[in-house]
This record gives C-alpha cells, sequence and structure tokens, in this order.
C-alpha cells in the first residue's frame, strides 16, 4: 500500500491515500479501516476471477468507488457476477468430473453408447439459463433506466454545469458558472452533482474517472452529457479510454475532489491565472500537443463551448445557425441571411 | 507515374520492421529455394494453386491461417513486451507511431487473415465429405475465394515493406480514419485488404451455403445433417448477411477518403456514428461467424471421442440457429457509452444476454454428451474440454459487459480486452486446433503426434490464463486498452505476468510447429490406413485418407443421423462394389489464382494512387474471369476402371491393416 502513497506515481485509476484519508484522522484507526477495506476487496475480487492472491493490496479501482454512480455500478457488477456463478460453477466442476469420470479407462462407469436425449435433462438445460437471463435482464432494464447517464443525480445541492471539451490530446474543462477553465485538471466539490456537457475538438475520444463511475465517448459536432458526483475527498486519475491517435497514452487529467472551500479557493486561484481562453488561445490550444501540463485560465470568452460543439471556431459558420439558415430558406424558399442569437459573429 | 510511391515509402530507418521484413525475405527465398531444388513447380502449380479441389483449397487456407497466425502472435508479443516494458517509468522500445499500427496489425490479421481462413479452410475440407458430396457446388468460384483471401493478406504484409498499416484501431472509427487525421497509406492498405478479402469470403460463403443446400446425399435430411454442417450453414448465412455490410461501410469511407465525400467526417454533415453503427452491425455477427463452426467442431469432437451420439442433437441446431438470428440484433452493447437513451441500451443488453441461453444449452449438451460415455483422452478432447472451461467464463464476463451500467465503467477497458481473448482464444482458436488435430488425418492420411499436441495444448491453456487473467484484473483497476507505455509501477507485475503468458502461448505456437514437422517425418509410422482412425461417426470417415480426390465413388444413401456409424453397425461400411460407374469432375484452372493475383496487384495500386495500375489490374482480373467464363474445357469424367483400382487397393490396405 505504501507505494500508492508515494506523490511521484502518475497511476490511472490509483488514488493517492493522502487524499482519501480525512484530515486529522487517527493513523492507526485509518490503518485498521483500510486493511479491512483491502479484505472486503479481496474477497469480492475472489469471488469474481479467483485470482485473489495475485492481488496483494493494491487499488481496485472499480471496486472501491469514490461516488454513488460507481458504487451502484459495483453492486451491479458483483451481483450480476454472483448471479452467473450460480451456472458457471457447476458447468466447470461438471465438465472436469464427467470428463474424469467418464473416461475411456474407467471401465466401471456406465456406459450407454445410444443414449443421447433426455426431456427432463433438455428441459432443465434450456431453462436454467432462461430463469437467470430473465432475472438479470430485469436488473438491466431497471438499472440502465436509473443510471442512464444523462440521467440527473437525485441531490439537495444545486448540481454544478462542466463544459468538456476533449483535443488532441488534452482535456479542456470550462466552468460556464464559475468563468473559468482548466486543461488536464477537473475540480469538483465532494457530494455535489456535476453535470457534463461534453465534445470533442476533433476525433473520438471518451471521458472515464474509474473511481467516480460511467464514461461517456465524446464526438466532434454532437453533445453527449454525463453525471457524476464525488463523495469522498481525492485525486482521482481520468483520462480517455478511446483510443484517438499518437498521444492517446499522455491524454490523462486528474479529478479532484475537494471540500467546499477548497473549491472556492481553487476558482480563486484559477480567476488568478494570467491568461483567458479567447477564441485566439483556443485555437493554440486545439492544435496537437502531447502530456501537456494542467493549466488555468482565468476567464472564458462567452459562448467559446457553443462554437466548439457548433464547429466554429475557425471562423466559419456556425452548424446551428447554419441549418436554422437551412430551415429558414426552405420554408421561406427566400436567399437571405440570418442573424441569430446563437451565432454573435453572423453567418458571412 | 508511380502514384505516391517513392522510395521514402521503405521504412530503412526502422531496425525492428527492416528485421521484420528481412524475417519474411529469407523464409521467401527458402520456400522458393526449397521448391526449386525439389523440382517441385509443376506440382505445385498444377496439383495446389490451379486445384479446385475442396481439399486442396480447405488445406492451403488452412496453411495461411497458420502462416498469418505467427505474423499476429509476433505483433501480441511485441504489444505485450511494450506494455511489460513501458509500465515502470521507461519507455519502452517501440514510440507510438509503431505501436499503434501494431495493435491495429495484430487485430486485423487475426481475425480476418488467422480465424477466418482457419475456420473456411476447415468448412472447405470436412463439409463436401460430411455430405457425401464430391466437391462444393462451384469449384472453381472456390479458388477464387481462396486466392482473393490470399491476395488481402499479401496486401497487409506488404504494408509493413512498402509504407506502413493503419494506426486506428481494428476498426478504423472514423473520424480518425479519415483522410485529414490519417494522411498516409495505412489506412487505405486496410481498406483494400478487407475489401478484397472481404469479396472472397462472401463468395466462400455463397458457395458454401449451395454445396450444404444442394448437394447433400440421398436421405440426408435437414434434421440427418452433421452438427458441423449446420453450424457452417449458419455461419454462411451470417457471412452472406454481413458481410455486404462491411463491403458498403468501407466503400464509404474510400469514398470520403479518396473523392472528397462526407459519409463519416466531421464537417459537412458526415456522421461518425453512423460508421460505428454499419461496421459492428457486420462486427458482430462476425464473431458468431467464426465460433459457429466452432462450436461444431466440438460437438463433433465429443460425440466421437465420447462413443456416444451428441446428446440433444435437436436442441443444438435449434440453439445455433437462434444464436445465427439473435446476433444481428445486438451490435449496439459495443457502445453503450455512446449516448443512446437508456431503453435504446437497455433492449440491446438484454438481446445480448438472451444469447447466452442457447450458448449455454450448447455447453450443457456436450456436458452430456460425455456423461455415459466413454471419453478417451486425445489432443481435440483435451482442446475441447478446454474449451468448455475456459469459454464458460469468457461467456459470463460477456454476458457482464452486456449489463449497460457494468459496460459503463469496463467499456474499453483491458477486462473488455481480456474478454474478448478469452472468447476468441477459448472459443474460436481453441476449436480450430481441435479441428486441426482431429481432421489432419483424414486430409493427409497420417495423424498427428499426440505427444507434441498435447504439449502444445497444455501451453497455450496455461499461458492463455496467465496472459489474461492479469488483464481482467487491469481493467478492475482502470487500465485501459491501446496505451503504449502506462508509467504505473503498480500495474507493472501484472504486465510482466501477461508477457511471461504470451511467453508460454509461444512455446505452445513453437510445439504445434514441431508436431508438424515430427508428423510429416514420421508420417510412415503414424499412417491411418483405415480413413477412420478415431472411430467416427460421420460420412468423413466413410472414404479413405486421405479420401481420393473424388471423395465418394459412389454417392452414399444416409438412414441415420449418425450415418456412418449406422453403416458400421450394419456392416455395410467400406463395401466393395459389384460396379463402378465413370465419375463426373472438375477440371483445375489457374483463372481463381490469376484473378486473386490481379486482385492483389489492383489494391496496391489503389493505395498508392497509381491509376493507370489499378485500371489495367481491375481489367486484367475482369478480362481473365470472362475469358475463363468461354472456357468450355472445365470437365472429365474419370473412367469407372481408375476408380475400381483405386478403390480396390484402399480397401485392400483397409484388410492388411486390420
Amino acid at each position: 500500500m505504501d507505494r500508492l502513497s508515494n506523490p511521484g506515481v502518475r497511476g490511472r485509476g490509483i488514488v493517492s491515500l493522502s487524499g482519501v484519508s480525512p484530515v486529522g484522522s487517527d493513523m492507526s484507526a485509518d490503518r485498521a479501516f483500510l486493511s479491512s477495506r483491502v479484505l472486503r476487496r479481496m474477497a469480492a475480487v475472489a469471488a469474481l476471477a479467483g485470482t485473489a492472491p495475485l492481488l496483494g493490496g493494491c487499488q481496485v479501482a472499480l471496486l472501491d468507488p469514490m461516488g454513488p454512480i460507481g458504487a451502484a455500478e459495483k453492486s451491479i457488477i458483483l451481483f450480476a457476477t454472483a448471479l452467473m456463478l450460480i451456472v458457471v460453477v457447476p458447468v466447470i466442476v461438471l465438465t472436469l468430473a464427467f470428463a474424469w469420470h467418464y473416461r475411456a479407462s474407467n471401465t466401471d462407469a456406465v456406459y450407454a453408447p445410444e443414449w443421447e436425449h433426455s426431456r427432463a435433462i433438455e428441459t432443465v438445460v434450456w431453462a436454467v439459463p432462461c430463469l437467470i437471463i430473465a432475472a438479470l435482464g430485469t436488473v438491466t432494464w431497471i438499472s440502465t433506466h436509473r443510471l442512464d447517464p444523462y440521467r440527473p443525480i437525485a441531490s439537495g445541492e444545486k448540481p454544478i454545469p462542466v463544459e468538456v471539451v476533449s483535443l488532441d490530446w488534452k482535456w479542456l474543462f470550462i466552468y460556464p458558472e464559475q468563468g473559468v477553465a482548466s486543461v488536464n485538471e477537473l475540480a469538483m466539490p465532494v457530494d455535489v452533482p456535476v453535470e457534463f456537457r461534453l465534445t470533442s475538438s476533433s476525433v473520438m475520444n471518451a471521458f472515464f474517472i474509474p473511481e467516480l463511475g460511467s464514461q461517456i465517448y465524446t464526438m466532434a459536432g454532437m453533445q453527449s452529457r454525463l453525471g457524476l458526483m464525488a463523495s469522498r475527498v481525492g485525486n482521482y486519475e481520468g483520462f480517455s479510454t478511446n483510443y484517438s491517435g499518437d498521444g492517446f497514452s499522455g491524454m490523462s487529467f486528474t479529478a479532484r475532489a475537494m471540500s467546499a472551500a477548497d473549491f472556492a479557493s481553487w476558482v480563486k486561484n484559477a480567476r488568478a491565472a494570467p491568461g483567458a481562453l479567447t477564441l485566439a488561445s483556443y485555437r493554440a490550444l486545439a492544435r496537437p500537443s502531447e502530456d501537456v501540463k494542467v493549466r488555468y485560465y482565468s476567464a472564458v470568452a462567452p459562448g467559446l463551448y457553443h462554437d466548439v460543439l457548433n464547429q466554429c471556431t475557425g471562423g466559419g459558420p456556425c452548424r446551428d445557425a447554419a441549418m436554422s439558415l437551412a430551415m429558414a430558406k426552405q420554408a421561406l424558399g427566400a436567399n437571405f441571411s440570418l442573424c441569430s442569437p446563437a451565432d454573435p459573429r453572423g453567418t458571412p | 507515374m508511380l502514384g505516391r510511391l517513392t522510395l521514402d515509402a521503405i521504412p530503412y530507418d526502422n531496425p525492428i520492421v527492416m528485421g521484420a521484413v528481412l524475417f519474411m525475405v529469407v523464409c521467401a527465398l527458402a520456400v522458393v529455394g526449397g521448391i526449386s531444388h525439389f523440382r517441385l513447380w509443376r506440382p505445385l502449380w498444377s496439383e495446389w494453386l490451379t486445384s479446385v479441389d475442396h481439399k486442396n483449397i480447405g488445406i492451403m487456407y488452412i496453411v495461411l491461417a497458420i502462416v498469418m497466425l505467427v505474423r499476429g502472435f509476433s505483433d501480441a508479443i511485441m504489444m505485450r513486451a511494450q506494455q511489460a516494458l513501458a509500465s515502470d517509468g521507461g519507455a519502452g522500445y517501440l514510440p507510438p507511431q509503431h505501436f499503434d499500427q501494431v495493435f491495429t496489425a495484430h487485430g486485423v490479421i487475426m481475425i480476418f487473415f488467422m480465424a477466418m481462413p482457419f475456420v473456411i479452410g476447415l468448412m472447405n475440407l470436412v463439409v463436401p465429405l460430411q455430405i457425401g458430396a464430391r466437391d462444393v457446388a462451384f469449384p472453381y468460384l472456390n479458388s477464387m475465394s481462396l486466392w482473393l483471401t490470399t491476395a488481402g493478406a499479401v496486401l497487409v504484409n506488404l504494408s509493413l515493406a512498402v509504407g506502413n498499416f493503419a494506426r486506428t484501431g481494428w476498426l478504423a472509427y472514423p473520424p480518425l480514419s479519415e483522410l485529414h487525421f490519417s494522411p498516409d497509406v495505412g489506412v487505405d492498405y486496410y481498406i483494400w485488404s478487407l475489401q478484397i478479402s472481404g469479396v472472397g469470403t462472401l463468395l466462400a460463403a455463397v458457395n458454401m451455403i449451395t454445396t450444404i443446400l444442394r448437394l447433400r446425399a440421398p436421405g440426408m435430411t435437414m434434421m440427418r445433417v452433421p452438427i458441423f454442417t449446420w453450424t457452417s450453414l449458419c455461419s454462411s448465412m451470417l457471412i452472406v448477411a454481413a458481410f455486404p455490410i462491411l463491403t458498403a461501410t468501407l466503400a464509404m469511407l474510400s469514398l470520403d477518403r479518396y473523392l472528397g465525400m462526407h459519409f463519416f467526417t466531421n464537417a459537412a454533415g458526415g456522421n461518425p456514428m453512423m460508421y460505428v453503427n454499419l461496421i459492428w452491425a457486420w462486427g458482430h455477427p462476425e464473431v458468431y461467424i467464426l465460433i459457429l463452426p466452432c462450436f461444431g467442431i466440438y460437438s463433433e469432437v465429443i460425440a466421437t471421442f465420447s462413443g456416444k451420439p451428441l446428446f440433444g442433437y435437436t436442441s443444438m441446431v435449434y440453439a445455433s440457429v437462434c444464436i445465427t438470428v439473435l446476433s444481428f440484433i445486438v451490435w449496439l452493447h459495443h457502445f453503450f457509452t455512446m449516448g443512446s437513451g437508456a431503453d435504446v441500451n437497455a433492449f440491446f443488453g438484454i438481446t445480448t444476454m438472451i444469447i447466452a441461453v442457447p450458448t449455454g444449452v450448447k455447453i450443457f449438451n456436450w456436458l452430456f454428451t460425455m456423461y455415459r460415455g466413454r471419453v478417451r483422452f486425445t489432443t481435440p478432447v483435451l482442446w475441447t474440454i478446454g474449451f468448455m472451461v475456459t469459454f464458460t467464463i469468457g461467456g459470463m464476463t460477456g454476458v457482464l459487459l452486456a449489463v449497460p451500467p457494468a459496460d459503463f465503467v469496463l467499456h474499453n477497458s483491458l477486462f473488455l480486452v481480456a474478454h474478448f481473448h478469452n472468447a476468441i482464444i477459448g472459443g474460436v482458436v481453441f476449436g480450430c486446433m481441435a479441428g486441426f488435430n482431429y481432421w489432419f488425418p483424414k486430409a493427409t492420411g497420417f495423424r498427428l503426434d499426440e505427444r507434441l499436441g498435447k504439449i502444445s495444448f497444455w501451453c497455450w491453456l496455461v499461458g492463455f490464463y496467465l496472459a489474461f487473467m492479469p488483464l481482467y484484473l487491469l481493467g478492475l483497476m482502470g487500465m485501459t486498452r491501446r496505451l503504449d507505455r502506462v508509467d504505473n509501477p503498480v500495474w507493472h507485475i501484472y504486465l510482466v505476468v501477461a508477457m511471461v503468458g504470451a511467453g508460454i502461448i509461444f512455446c505452445g505456437i513453437l510445439a504445434q510447429l514441431a508436431q508438424i514437422f515430427v508428423s510429416v517425418r514420421d508420417r510412415v509410422a503414424l499412417k491411418d490406413a483405415t480413413g477412420d482412425p478415431w472411430n467416427g461417426r460421420t460420412l468423413e470417415w466413410a472414404v479413405a485418407s486421405p479420401p481420393p480426390f473424388y471423395n465418394f465413388a459412389e454417392t452414399p444413401v444416409v438412414r441415420a443421423r449418425d450415418a456412418f456409424w449406422q453403416m458400421k453397425r450394419l456392416g455395410i461400411a467400406h463395401r466393395e462394389l459389384p460396379a463402378y460407374h465413370q465419375i463426373h469432375m472438375p477440371r483445375n484452372t489457374g483463372a481463381g489464382f490469376i484473378v486473386g493475383g490481379f486482385a492483389a496487384v489492383l489494391g496496391f495500386a489503389l493505395v498508392w494512387h497509381i491509376w493507370w495500375l489499378a485500371i489495367g489490374a481491375f481489367a486484367g482480373a475482369i478480362v481473365t474471369a470472362i475469358a475463363h467464363s468461354f472456357n468450355e474445357n472445365r470437365d472429365y469424367h474419370v473412367p469407372s476402371e481408375l476408380v475400381a483400382l483405386t478403390e480396390a487397393r484402399y480397401l485392400q490396405k483397409r484388410l492388411q491393416e486390420a
């Protein structure tokens, strides 16, 4: 476990322990808590893969979630696995047992060279998988709706919107309410739902923070949405799961879940950053680059995310405006230019 | 004159690539030298390259598959080595540009040029014999299918030496695969090698369907068709339904790349999501195209070596057909994380799980085939039992991934990578190996060495678990796929274990190659004079090993499900017939080989924009095919005396053996 707390480790899915431990907690109690957690984790993995000894005591991000979405997904993984083991374990045991018992050299075993059909057995072998799949299907239907990434997370707190742009090869986070932006660092207060709206500047990527749960694709010209919430303070690594070219392996960011006060000071710190995210600085940022360091922007040009989403940061007509224009032309049959509030620069 | 092709296309500066190219050249020279030394050019041309005999074509498909297995495995071990080396702070030995080509080539080669030719090769070899036919329905088309597939494989290998291969992942998702983001020839090699081999695969399936539906021996009703033939039929139906989707999708991508269209681009109204849907509408059935015939192989092997008929034949047939149909309504489970609504995700999750029902039934049926049997632990049986255990685990993780909320965290992780290798190695590769060991004596007339076969099996099995169980765990730890460096000391050990596993699989492959070598060397001792070395149940064992080129001297009459078993019981197997008739057979033709050659040149010319050559090669292929259609001299009759002589010799040898 100690190796994990090494702050120099930049690992995916690794939580630095200093981030996990509540400030001022008793060290020995903390250690006892951790070891029991390790035990639970090991038991869970043993159920999953039967290879617990391999694991030692390291962190298994998906089985050690730090937010309600990840926790719900973990319980579904464990439930589904347990349900399937009801049939998987007997099948494996019977395969080996039958093969051994009915080996050719064992002449004591019954040999029925013409036996090929049994209505009872066939009924059972169709019925058992059907029942298990019926149970799992029901769980699937319910949980898929409950954990739909687009569904707002129930919470007393007002959600924080964050606009996410995947660039070649880094992540841009825009905080429309706070008026700041950051590259490769995502700050979020704990126990407050974060509503992500995501798009891509170029190729497809996928936004994923294993400790917090669900991932979602980012695609140019399209917006996807995702709701996540962290319930414990810590630094969690996020990254792209969808291969996107040469710089893909370095396309990671830190998701920093912090207290409300820390978040306020994070925003304050960002506001004090040297540059603002203007259209020009966005264009510079969008040029392909690898292993990009964290940086902050003190302000964000209004409508920047809209322009990225509508593919008009290059200066051309925004997609939504172009579409409105096309529809208007179709409806009115006239050739005119449109002044849309969604397209402040006007269509050329 | 040469389009985009210049001398710069050859990666002189890359020692790894140049080493591989040198190795290929040395191998090719050794083969050419060997053929010249033993004066085999003429027999090679007249008995193999121009052959329309389904057995020879099947064998050539399998040779292609084994060669490409070695190539694809080299990619695999390079990836494992890179991740093991580059997970402890090091940079590894492969830059991303190279690593990305390696994982793309690995996927493409293993699916299209290893698994597909292996499965289609076994289908070719066995199906006509199992149904009592003299050949497939369209022998010349069969030859052309083989050579088109080979042309695709040649293009993929050529990309190593001239230019580069795609750096997009094996399905080449746009917009990354569009010209704007992948301006070099890699994606073009990808497109044309798949297009050319795809046509070959489609034609092979048309041939197989026609053969199974039209050329069955009298008395072989559909419910008496051997299970391997049934699953080959299902698989061929899937090919015919699914491959045109692949062809159309890749054609649209090439229109984007070559003619500046906008099907899947970011700009001008293109939509990459359409590509992802279309490619998986082919891609998911493709999984079942590969696995279904392997299910058939396991069924044949387990019944033969348990000395019992297959348990629940009817269930097995219905289960196969269910899988065939269901495989078309599950494709969206490959991208639950694309933002579809909960209804859509849940629908596709549940349809995916439903496939587990017929698959589960199959596993139970194999179990109960062993029940009250006399199981002989030959190499094919070891592969089958290894499959039943391994595939059950792979199936379980597959169903887990079909639950959308679970997939939301497992998608694109190493858990997913472990799952599909679990299903494809544990299902398809094990099946092909079982079939290879099972039918080898039928194809060649001598058995494979059992000891080396078992060593190979154990290496593969142990190697598989060592290589992929750590990947399941890494997936749970949050490691995603396709990383050329990891920089995480905690994961290092798992990646090292996985590399050791790959090394053990390599020993398995070496043992297999040694098995072939030793068996050829000891072919006299391993000879199968009976034609029925395993006490088989289906018609392929009713003829000599290797079968005479006309397969059956007289078309057998089928009266039961396990036709040959019943003949043996009734004492009417291996009878000398009172009289033999002349047999109508197709003549060999070089047309298929020549068309394949033109297709390879066409693909190369299109990749490099050498338009005059592309037009020439296309015209050459078309003219060859048309010219062949005017060839009236394409069949002949084997005189009855020759048939009588061949059969008498075989029966005499059998008697001596007995």
